[in-house]
């Protein structure tokens, strides 16, 4: 590359963005070497707000590890609520009712969506435009709304046990949905028109942050990412867990490898999000959403168990080492956004600055999950 | 102890009765690779697990030096890699590193590389090279357990602070 063969001929200097910067969304620290408005090498930083989640999954019951799983992904609680009770039904053979499953779908996807609409509106934020993110605020309030009535919290969601959810939902809420997805449907068109075929969106998003389909398997990408460089991976699709199958939806995929596939991506995925709630409302079976006998105290077998799920942001893994105790002997999160911002030294390089923090928008990062 | 460990390995052969079988999808090189001689409780060599039991298909154990050959047999068979995990089995005085790979070009599959290494002495060689994404991975776990990854360009602390003494992840650890 041209301007890295000249950067080592010419004077470079070191820049910090963050650990208390506007737009890294959170406590992350980027240390840039830059040759003029180039970047020459780009290094996160992390641990700002590491809390050590994992040594606490090894000092306490299986049951009182949940409250730390909506404490990682601020934005995708839900999913990784969902994470852990797949973990934890695996390990210790529960079944889980029908009903529960599909309350367990539709608000894993109002999740979803919610953290779409946020990363939307900061996202263009951080280009400069300020207005979408009120828009996207704005329908974010009614899901936050839906589902505070539904889980008890707006942010930090505790919802799922293992063999269920703790509660059920109402007619309110199915009511509320669906009044939602009448709301929000028209909105789509709405955001393309306002901003997706904006021009100075297209001018600062499209060619810009290229990662190759080869580059997210080599660092392990998951998520919008990888189906932003033409690779159709989801794992509500290639590893079906849940409800999923029972739903028809697609997984979008675009080929540019730019950060304005990633965005696409996710403008897509709300779409079929409210396709699965909708699905998922018209199916909703009768029953329980508790199962019927589940252990007071779980002892799972020896052995190691795996688990993973789509959150918003790609897969989230977790593996269990159980000792036959009743607690884990090791357990491990794998969270989507530390692969994807891993490739960032290497896709970042010879990028102009301003390009750069709009390629890291384009991951959607989210500083807890990353640092747990 | 080490006794219970038997136990457990003879369950795990148990549920699944072919110890080293020739998959399909991964051909049969790898298990040729991997056929070695005994190591502690678990023999090395592949062990196809229940996937609705225990969320992967394939489960392989070897030796440390030979985690970087691996690597390249799953790179070349298109696999990703998604994590890698320390555990600290301290009666045992191992420490064990173990790769998850998955393959997302299609229906998933899951394969688990582990390797077990003595505690006083816990040298592995780095699958950085392999895939870039194993930097971060094994820069964490050294971070956290201190097993040391030879060859690893940059292992210093990245999610505890610069000044850190310790490796919380250890059981041994208290604060």
């Amino acid at each position: 590359m041209s301007v890295l063969a000249k950067s080592q001929l010419q004077e470079t200097f070191e820049l910090n963005i963050g650990p208390q910067h506007p737009a890294t969304h959170g406590v992350l620290r980027i240390k840039v070497t830059m040759d003029g408005e180039y970047v020459v090498k780009a290094e996160p930083v992390l641990g700002y707000i590491h809390r050590m989640h994992e040594k606490m999954g090894e000092n306490r019951t299986w049951a009182k590890f949940w409250p730390n799983l909506g404490r990682l992904d601020y934005l995708s609680a839900i999913a990784y609520n969902h994470g852990y009770a797949g973990l934890v039904e695996r390990a210790n053979s529960i079944e889980v009712p029908e009903r529960a499953e599909y309350i367990r779908a539709i608000t894993v996807e109002l999740n979803r969506i919610q953290s779409h609409l946020l990363w939307f509106g900061a996202f263009v934020l951080d280009l400069g435009g300020f207005t979408p993110l009120m828009y996207a605020f704005d329908e974010r309030e009614q899901i936050l709304d839906l589902l505070e009535s539904v889980t008890g919290s707006r942010l930090t969601y505790c919802y799922f046990r293992f063999g269920g959810v703790y509660n059920d939902i109402d007619d309110d809420f199915i009511a509320g949905t669906r009044a939602f997805i009448k709301r929000f449907r028209p909105q789509l068109p709405m955001y393309d028109d306002l901003v997706t075929n904006n021009v100075i969106l297209m001018n600062r998003l499209i060619d810009i942050g290229p990662i190759s389909a080869e580059m997210c398997r080599k660092y392990g990408a998951t998520g919008p990412v990888l189906r932003g460089s033409g690779v159709n991976f989801d794992i509500r699709k290639n590893e079906p867990y849940g409800a999923y199958p029972e739903f028809d939806f697609d997984v979008p995929v675009y080929h540019e490898c730019d950060s304005m596939a990633r965005y696409k991506v996710r403008m897509d995925e709300m779409e079929q999000s409210l396709r699965i709630i909708e699905q998922a409302l018209d199916k909703l079976p009768d029953g329980p959403v508790m199962a019927a006998k589940v252990p007071k105290m779980l002892k799972p077998a020896k052995g190691d168990y795996v688990f993973a799920v789509e959150a918003a942001r790609g897969t989230f893994a977790m593996r269990a080492v159980s000792d036959g105790t009743n607690t884990a002997y090791r357990m491990r999160l794998r969270s989507p956004t530390y692969s994807n911002l891993s490739l960032f030294e290497e896709a970042s390089r010879g990028m102009l600055l301003a390009d750069a923090l709009a390629f890291m928008g384009s991951l959607d990062l989210v500083i807890p999950e990353m640092d747990r | 102890m080490l006794a219970a460990e038997g136990l457990a390995a003879e369950e795990m052969v148990a549920e699944t009765p072919e110890e080293e079988i020739q998959t399909a999808e991964e051909g049969g090189d790898e298990s040729k690779a991997k056929k070695k001689e005994e190591d502690g409780p678990r023999e090395n060599g592949l062990l196809e697990t229940d996937y609705t039991a225990r969320g992967t298909h394939l489960d392989v154990l070897i030796n440390p030096d030979q985690v970087v050959r691996a690597a390249e047999i799953l790179d070349s068979e298109g696999m990703t890699i998604e994590m890698v995990t320390g555990v600290d089995w301290i009666k045992e005085n191992q420490f064990e590193v173990i790769y998850d790979y998955s393959y997302t070009g299609g229906e998933l599959f899951r394969v688990v590389v582990r390797a077990r290494v003595d505690r006083e002495n816990p040298d592995v060689p780095t699958v950085s090279g392999v895939y870039g994404g194993a930097n971060w991975h094994e820069r964490e776990t050294w971070d956290l357990l201190g097993i040391n990854f030879v060859g690893h360009p940059q292992l210093e602390r990245f999610l505890l602070p610069d000044d850190a003494d310790f490796h919380p992840l250890r059981k041994d650890f208290t604060a």
